[in-house]
């Protein structure tokens, strides 16, 4: 094994953090390069983790307290470039830092789908169309949930798959994780306003994981969450700032038209910009949904076709927060094996 | 014949076995994004015609992919050809060219 291999971790989200604090505890010198001026990624913004409703914070915090200091995290900084050097690699960064590295992580994860793509939602139109990010940082600051004219909304519409299973923004994934967030969503609106109706729009709700589905069952039984079999058509705005949603209800067989004073839409996972960059000067695979495809699905999900640089979490495509840290613990371990076979 | 006041009915179900999916395998050859429809009714809630008549294009498409012909026959003459079904499609679907092709297998299989 080699004396004192050092690490690099490119992104100090979820997935950068657990698999600095896996790879610190096995004693290994790890440095992380942030572009934002602070951890945590995504989370920081995210108020209630679902299905337990466990405060986002709260998991980046305890991902923090895990570094304890062993690990060199330089925060606003992105890689300039990145050479081979020998077995390891040469990474420069815009504060133009030179570090060396036996293995890099690309733990560059994901953005929100821009939900000003799909202009026939009116996002960035019309004012009372919000996305789930947005309702999030809402919760996170602890407010209620009001109109642009200042009023609590008598009824909001959830709208599923926003970015996501739609080729009309070339996004063809699944992203996993709205279904679920728009039902925890929808039980956080009728817990803070309780005269407020809430009618989710579907076309599937994959409630694929454990406790997702009995999530599900409490929006219907405990807080009357109305569900729509339906994708939604279009919206348009109304003189009084309401929206007006077209869909069909699919098992009526009928079109539907529905007023609501506020729209929620559940925007997906995208990859991140800097993915593309970072896999260009590395010579990684890029799917074609744009995430980054790693060795072997069921053998070498960690590893890439590029001896000694790593991958975890949302960089690979849409994933919860339980299973990013699952990921990149397992990277961690990968990485720490392979740092044995070599001299 | 004795008169007992009732009649035999026919068959609600869909006789999937006796019926003529010969317009279905005419669409799927030559619109083969027919098959990538899921049925979430985004074209259906954008359809202008179906806000005002009966006219369903998403479950046409169902009663179609079934060979429930005789609906199908009557209720593709209520489409405008606006092509609004086809810009939501998520899935891609040539809807336009869906109807087109429907409409020349209707005139062919009579």
């Amino acid at each position: 094994m080699l004396n004192n291999p050092r690490i690099l971790i490119i992104g100090a989200g979820i997935a950068g953090l657990a698999t600095a604090g896996a790879l610190a505890a096995n004693g290994f010198e790890v440095v992380v390069a942030e572009k934002e001026n602070q951890t945590g990624g995504h989370l920081r913004k995210w108020d209630r983790l679902f299905p337990s409703r466990r405060p986002g914070e709260e998991v980046v915090g305890y991902l923090d307290n895990n570094l304890k200091g062993m690990v060199d995290i330089k925060l606003g900084v992105t890689v300039r470039d990145i050479i081979r050097n020998g077995n390891g690699f040469l990474v420069r960064l815009s504060d133009h830092t030179p570090i060396s590295a036996d293995a890099v992580v690309v733990a560059t994860g994901f953005q929100v789908f821009d939900a000003h793509k799909k202009e026939e939602y009116g996002y960035g139109i019309y004012e009372n169309v919000i996305t789930s990010a947005d309702l999030e940082s809402l919760f996170k600051e602890g407010k209620k949930l009001t109109t642009s004219q200042g009023k609590h909304p008598g009824r909001v519409g959830i709208i599923h798959c926003v970015g996501s299973r739609d080729e009309k923004v070339g996004n063809l994934y699944c992203s996993k994780v709205c279904c679920v967030t728009g039902v925890k969503q929808a039980i956080e609106i009728r817990e803070q306003l309780p005269e407020c109706e809430v009618f989710s729009f579907y076309m599937d709700l994959r409630m694929y994981d454990r406790h997702f589905e009995e999530l599900y069952f409490e929006a219907q039984q405990q807080w009357g969450v109305n569900f729509i079999r339906g994708r939604l058509s279009e919206c348009s705005e109304n003189p009084d700032h309401s929206i007006l949603l077209k869909t069909e209800d699919t098992l009526t067989g009928r079109p539907l038209r529905m007023h609501v004073d506020m729209v929620v839409l559940l925007v997906g996972f995208v990859p991140a910009p800097g993915t593309r960059e970072i896999a260009k000067m590395l010579g990684l695979q890029v799917g074609p949904d744009g995430f980054l495809n790693s060795l072997d699905e069921h053998f070498d999900d960690n590893a890439t076709t590029v001896p000694g640089v790593f991958i975890a979490g949302a960089v690979k495509g849409p994933a919860t927060v339980a299973n990013t840290i699952a990921d990149a613990r397992a990277t961690a371990q990968q990485i720490t094996s392979w740092l044995k076979t070599k001299i | 014949m004795k008169n007992f006041g009732f009649n035999v009915q026919p068959d609600h179900a869909i006789d999937f076995d006796r019926n003529d999916k010969r317009i279905m395998a005419y669409i799927a050859i030559h619109e083969p994004s027919v098959n990538l429809c899921i049925g979430c009714g985004s074209c259906t809630g954008t359809c202008t015609a179906g806000h005002f008549t009966t006219y369903n294009i998403r479950r046409l498409h169902t009663l179609m992919r079934r060979g429930e012909t005789s609906l199908l026959k009557q209720e593709i003459k209520k489409c405008m050809f606006c092509g609004k079904c086809q810009l939501v499609c998520p899935r891609g679907v040539n809807l336009r060219n869906v109807i087109l092709r429907i409409n020349r297998a209707i005139e062919q299989i009579g």
